[in-house]
C-alpha cells in the first residue's frame, strides 16, 4: 500500500499467534456472535488504543502475519472490502465489514481468503469499483481532488499491471517524462482503465482523439506515436 | 334512306370505285376530286351497310377499311420509298407520310359511321388511331432505321458546314413524334437515341483532336462556337425535348471529358489565364462550366491555388527583407508596412475577378477566403500577422502617416483592413494590439483625426462584435471627458493663485479596466514636479471625493530650457528623462550609483534612461568613458557645448517593453476565460451533449474572435469538470451532462 510507514514493530506479533490457535473453537448456531467477538478482538491486537483504529504500524505488523508486503495489491484490495476512508488506518467497522465479508475471524483464515480477493476482481464491475476506490484512497487531504504523479505511476503498477503490463509500463514512462501534469483527477484516473481496456495495443489504430478522451491521454498517444519512429 | 338491303359485294364494289379515286386524288391526279354527291353516295352506303340489321357488314367494314389501307402501302407506298435513297428516300418519306394522313381523313370520313357506335361496342381503337397504326407497323417499322441514318448524316453534313434542307429534316423528325401517337417512345428510342450517340461520337472526335492542338482559349472558343450551333439546330429541327439532352452531350464531350487536360494546360490553361489576367478567356471559362455539376470546382481549385501562391510569395518577400535588416524594428517595421499594403492591393485585384469574370459565384468566394486564410495568418520575423495588421492601421490613424492619404482613401483603405480582418484567425490579438497602439496615439497626441478613429472603432465592432470595442471606445470618451476636466483644473487654479505650482501643467486622467495597464515605478520626483501632483490632487479631490489616482510617470512628457552656452534651447523629454536632467541643475557632474540612488530606478531602466542622453543622437550628457553602452561605473557630466541647429527638440525614450509578449499572454489568458464562459454557457442550455458536438459549438460561438485550439477546449472542459460544472455521463464517456 502506498504511504504506508515503513517502521515494524515487534510487540503485536505475540499477540497474533494466541489468536490463532482459536480457530476451530466455535459452535455452528452460536456462530454469529462469537465471530463478531473474534473479529472485534483480532481488531484490538493490531489496533492503536488511543486512536481506537488500526494505525500504520498496525497494518505493518497485520501484513507480516498475512506473510504479504504492506505494498501488496491484496492489503490494497481488503482496504476496498472494508470500504476503507482514510489510507493506513482501518477503524473498527471497516474491519469488521471486510472480515465478516470474508468470513474470516483469524489470521489464518484471512490468509487463507487472500488469493480469493484477486480472483473476486477478475468480474468487470468489481474491478472497476476497486480500481475507482484506489484513487479516492489516495485522497488523504480534505477537498483534495487529484493525485500527484509519483504516486499515480506506482497505484497504476500496482492496480493495473497484472493484467495490462505493457500499456502500464509505457504509461508510467511517459508520465515520468511529461511535464505538463503533475498532478491527475478521478476523470483521468478513469480513463487509463477504460485506455487499457478498449484500445488496441500497441498500434493503438481504434483510438480517436476527436472523442472525449483526456488531453493526457491524447498526448500520451502522440508520443508513442512519435516515439515508434526513433 | 331505303329499307333495301345492300349486299355485301355489291356495297363494297361501290366503295372499291371509290377508294381507287381517292388514290388518284392522293397520286396528284390533276382534276381528280370527290363532288359532295359522290361523297355523300359512299357515306350513305356505308352507313346503310352497318346499320341494316341483317346482314350487319359492319364488322367487315371495319376490316376493309384496315385492308384497303394496306394494299395501299404495300402497293404503293413501300415500294416508292424503297426506290430511292439518301435525301430523295426522305422526302418521298415524308410525302407518303402526308398522304397516309390525307387518306386517312378521307376513308374516316367516309367510314365515319362505324367511328361512332360500332368501334365502342367492340372496343376498337377509332379508324384515325387504326390508321395511324396502320403506318406505323406496315411503313414506319420497315424504314425508320434508315431514315434515322440518312437524317443523322444530314446533321453530320451540317456540322461539318454544308447546307441542308432543314425543313425536310423538322418534317421527317414530326413523324417521329406524330407516329407515337402521343406517346414519346419511337421519338426517343428510334431516333433520339441514334442521334445523341452520333452526336456523341462526332464530338467525341473533335475534341480529340482539338485538345491536342489546340490552346485552352482556343479550344474554348470553339467549344462555345459548338454549342451555340448545335442549340440552334435543335431549336430549328429537333424536338424540344431533344436541346436539353443534346446540349449535356455535347457538354460532356467537350468539356467534361478533357477537362484536366484543358484547365491544366501549361502555357495558356487556367492558372496561365489567371497570371496574364486574361478577363476574357476567364469569362468563357467560366461560361462554359458554370452549368456543369461541379464544373466550377476545378477551376476554383486553380484560382484559389494562384493566390495562396502569391499571397505565401508576398510573405515570403517580406520575410526576406526582414531578415536582410535584422528584425522588424525601427526601419524593419516599413516591412510590414509594405506587406499589409500588398496583401490588400492582391485583395482588390483577385476580388475584381470574382466579382468581374466570375460573376460572383460563391464557389469563387470561397475560393478566395481559403486562399487568403493559408498566408495571412503566417507571421514574419517573430512578429505575429495580427500584429502587422494592427501596425498598419495604427499607421494610418496616426497622425503624419507615412501613407498620406485623403480623408476618402483612409476611409476607404480602414474597410478594406477590416475587410481583410476577417480571414485572420486571431482577431481578439489583433484587436489588443489595437487597442495598445490607440492608447499610445491617444495619449502622445498622435491620432490624426477623431472622425477617423470612430468610424474605424464602428466597423471594427461590426465584425468582431462589441466587447473588443467597448474598451476602446471608452478611451476615446476618455480623452474628451479630460480635456474637460483639465478646463476646469486650470480654472481652479485661476481662482486658487497660491496653489500654482509656476509650472503650466496638463493631466490626462485615465479610467481604470478600459486602458492598457501600465507599470510606474517609484520614481523620486523633483520638487518642481511634486508640487505640480500636489495642486491637481487638491483639485481631483474637490472633484471626485472617492476616486484614487495613481500617477503614471512613465507616460508624461516635459519640456525644458536647457542654458547650454552655445544658446539657449527646448528640449521635449520623458518625465523621467527631466527627472534625471533636473538632477545637473545642482552638480555639474553625477556617477551612475549617485544618480540611481537619487532616482530610485531600476537599473534596468536608469541605463535606457542615461543611454537616451548621453550615448544616443542627442548627447546632453557626457559620458566617461565615451563607451556605446552605458555601465554601472559610468560618470556623466552635464554638456554645456550641445546645441543644434533646431531650437526645439525632442528627445525619444524607447520603451523597453517588448509588448508583443505581453500581449499574447494577456490575450492567452482572455481566450481560457471565454472558452470557458463559452462551454458554460452552452452546456446550461443543452444540458447534455456530447463531446463532439460541445467542441463544434464552442468553436462555433467563439469563431467571430479567434479559432480556439482543440486541445485548449478540451483542457478546459476538463478543468470545468474538476471544478464541477460538467460531468461525464456515467455509461457513454463521450457525453457530458451540466451539473446545476
Amino acid at each position: 500500500m502506498p504511504r504506508a510507514t515503513s517502521k515494524r514493530k515487534a510487540p503485536s506479533s505475540t499477540s497474533a499467534s494466541v489468536t490463532a490457535s482459536d480457530v476451530g473453537s466455535t459452535r455452528p448456531g452460536k456462530k454469529g456472535k462469537k465471530e463478531v467477538d473474534k473479529i472485534g478482538s483480532l481488531f484490538d491486537v493490531y489496533a492503536n488504543k488511543t486512536l481506537d483504529m488500526i494505525d500504520p504500524e498496525g497494518i505493518v505488523s497485520l501484513c507480516s502475519h498475512l506473510g504479504v508486503d504492506h505494498t501488496d495489491v491484496r492489503i490494497l484490495i481488503l482496504a476496498w472490502k472494508m470500504k476503507a476512508e482514510k489510507q493506513g488506518y482501518f477503524s473498527r467497522e471497516e474491519w469488521r465489514r471486510g472480515l465478516k465479508d470474508l468470513n474470516a475471524d483469524t489470521i489464518a483464515k484471512l490468509k487463507k481468503a487472500l488469493p480469493g480477493l484477486e480472483k473476486e476482481l477478475i468480474s468487470t464491475p468489481k474491478f472497476e469499483d476497486f480500481y475507482a476506490f484506489a484513487f479516492q484512497y489516495c485522497l488523504t487531504e480534505d477537498r483534495q481532488k487529484s493525485v500527484d504523479i509519483e504516486t499515480i505511476c506506482e497505484l497504476l503498477n500496482l492496480v493495473l499491471g497484472p493484467k495490462y503490463c505493457s500499456q502500464v509500463d509505457l504509461l508510467i514512462k511517459y508520465l515520468k517524462v511529461q511535464s505538463e501534469y503533475r498532478a491527475l483527477n478521478a476523470d483521468q484516473w478513469r480513463h487509463f482503465y477504460r485506455f487499457c481496456k478498449e484500445i488496441s495495443f500497441p498500434d493503438l489504430e481504434d483510438y480517436d482523439s476527436d472523442q472525449a478522451w483526456p488531453v493526457i491521454i491524447d498526448n500520451f498517444v502522440e508520443w508513442m506515436k512519435d516515439n515508434k519512429h526513433s | 334512306m331505303g329499307s333495301k338491303v345492300i349486299e355485301f359485294n355489291e356495297g363494297w364494289d361501290y366503295l372499291q370505285r371509290g377508294i381507287t379515286k381517292l388514290k388518284k386524288i392522293l397520286d396528284g391526279t390533276p382534276d381528280a376530286q370527290f363532288s359532295s354527291e359522290e361523297y355523300m353516295m359512299i357515306y350513305t352506303t356505308i352507313y346503310n351497310m352497318s346499320t341494316q340489321i341483317s346482314p350487319n357488314y359492319s364488322q367487315q367494314l371495319y376490316e376493309k377499311y384496315g385492308e384497303a389501307l394496306k394494299e395501299y402501302i404495300k402497293s404503293t407506298v413501300l415500294p416508292s420509298i424503297a426506290e430511292k435513297h439518301g435525301e430523295f428516300m426522305l422526302r418521298e418519306l415524308v410525302k407518303r407520310w402526308a398522304n397516309h394522313k390525307v387518306m386517312v381523313t378521307w376513308l374516316s370520313r367516309f367510314f365515319n359511321y362505324l367511328d361512332r357506335w360500332f368501334v365502342s361496342s367492340k372496343s376498337l381503337p377509332r379508324l384515325s388511331e387504326a390508321g395511324l397504326v396502320c403506318f406505323r407497323e406496315h411503313v414506319y417499322q420497315e424504314v425508320n432505321s434508315n431514315a434515322v441514318a440518312c437524317v443523322i448524316d444530314l446533321i453530320d453534313k451540317e456540322r461539318e458546314g454544308s447546307q441542308i434542307d432543314r425543313a425536310l429534316l423538322k418534317n421527317v423528325v414530326d413523324m417521329f413524334v406524330e407516329v407515337g401517337m402521343g406517346q414519346m417512345e419511337a421519338y426517343e428510342m428510334d431516333f433520339e437515341a441514334e442521334m445523341l450517340a452520333d452526336s456523341g461520337e462526332h464530338y467525341s472526335r473533335k475534341a480529340a483532336s482539338w485538345i491536342l492542338e489546340d490552346s485552352c482559349p482556343d479550344y474554348m472558343v470553339k467549344a462555345e462556337e459548338c454549342l451555340r450551333m448545335e442549340k440552334e439546330r435543335a431549336s430549328h429541327y429537333l424536338h424540344s425535348s431533344s436541346e436539353q439532352k443534346l446540349i449535356e452531350k455535347v457538354q460532356h464531350e467537350l468539356l467534361v471529358v478533357h477537362a484536366h487536360q484543358l484547365l491544366d494546360k501549361e502555357h495558356s490553361g487556367c492558372r496561365a489565364l489567371i497570371r496574364g489576367d486574361k478577363v476574357e478567356d476567364l469569362s468563357r471559362m467560366f461560361r462554359l462550366y458554370h452549368n456543369l455539376p461541379k464544373g466550377l470546382e476545378p477551376v476554383a481549385n486553380v484560382f484559389k491555388q494562384h493566390v495562396a501562391d502569391e499571397g505565401k510569395a508576398l510573405v515570403q518577400q517580406a520575410e526576406d527583407a526582414a531578415s536582410n535588416q535584422q528584425g522588424l524594428n525601427g526601419a524593419g517595421a516599413e516591412v510590414g508596412l509594405v506587406l499589409v499594403r500588398k496583401i490588400l492591393e492582391l485583395h482588390d485585384k483577385y476580388m475584381g475577378y470574382v466579382n468581374g469574370c466570375f460573376m460572383n459565384h460563391s464557389v469563387f468566394h470561397k475560393a478566395l477566403k481559403e486562399a487568403f486564410e493559408v498566408f495571412c495568418n503566417k507571421s514574419v520575423a517573430g512578429s505575429s500577422s495580427a500584429e502587422l495588421l494592427a501596425g498598419f492601421s495604427d499607421n494610418i490613424l496616426k497622425k503624419g502617416s507615412s501613407e498620406k492619404l485623403s480623408d476618402e482613401a483612409i476611409e476607404e483603405t480602414l474597410e478594406k483592413v477590416i475587410t481583410l480582418l476577417a480571414y485572420y484567425s486571431d482577431r481578439d490579438l489583433y484587436a489588443e494590439f489595437c487597442r495598445k497602439k490607440l492608447a499610445r496615439r491617444l495619449l502622445f497626441d498622435r491620432s490624426g483625426n477623431q472622425d477617423h478613429e470612430n468610424s474605424f472603432l464602428t466597423k471594427l465592432k461590426q465584425q468582431c462584435g462589441g466587447q473588443f470595442t467597448s474598451k476602446m471606445q471608452a478611451m476615446v470618451t476618455d480623452m474628451t471627458l479630460t480635456k474637460d476636466m483639465q478646463t476646469n483644473f486650470e480654472q481652479y487654479l485661476g481662482s486658487n493663485p497660491n496653489i500654482k505650482p509656476g509650472i503650466d501643467l496638463s493631466v490626462v486622467v485615465l479610467k481604470t479596466g478600459c486602458w492598457p495597464s501600465y507599470k510606474s515605478s517609484d520614481l523620486n520626483l523633483p520638487e518642481e514636479i511634486v508640487k505640480c501632483v500636489e495642486a491637481f490632487k487638491g483639485f481631483y479631490d474637490t472633484q471626485a471625493k472617492r476616486r484614487k489616482l495613481s500617477w503614471i510617470y512613465s507616460l508624461g512628457t516635459c519640456n525644458l530650457v536647457g542654458k547650454f552656452e552655445p544658446k539657449p534651447m527646448e528640449l521635449v523629454v520623458s518625465t523621467y528623462q527631466a527627472a534625471l536632467l533636473l538632477l545637473f541643475n545642482d552638480t555639474d557632474r553625477l556617477s551612475f550609483s549617485e544618480i540611481s540612488t537619487q532616482l530610485n530606478l531600476t537599473n534596468e531602466d536608469l541605463v535606457r534612461l542615461l543611454h537616451s542622453l548621453s550615448c544616443a543622437k542627442y548627447k546632453i550628457l557626457i559620458k566617461e568613458p565615451n563607451t556605446k553602452t552605458v555601465q554601472a561605473d559610468d560618470n556623466f557630466v552635464f554638456n554645456y557645448k550641445f546645441t543644434d541647429k533646431m531650437r526645439k527638440i525632442r528627445i525619444p525614450l524607447p520603451p523597453i517593453v517588448d509588448e508583443k509578449k505581453k500581449v499574447t499572454e494577456d490575450v492567452e489568458k482572455e481566450r481560457k476565460y471565454a472558452i470557458d464562459a463559452a462551454l458554460v454557457r452552452i452546456m446550461k442550455s443543452r444540458k447534455v451533449l456530447s463531446h463532439q458536438k460541445l467542441v463544434m459549438e464552442c468553436v462555433e460561438m467563439l469563431q467571430r474572435m479567434f479559432k480556439p485550439d482543440i486541445k485548449a477546449i478540451k483542457k478546459r472542459i476538463e478543468d470545468l469538470i474538476t471544478r464541477d460544472y460538467l460531468e461525464r455521463d456515467k455509461e457513454d464517456s463521450n457525453m457530458f451532462k451540466y451539473v446545476a
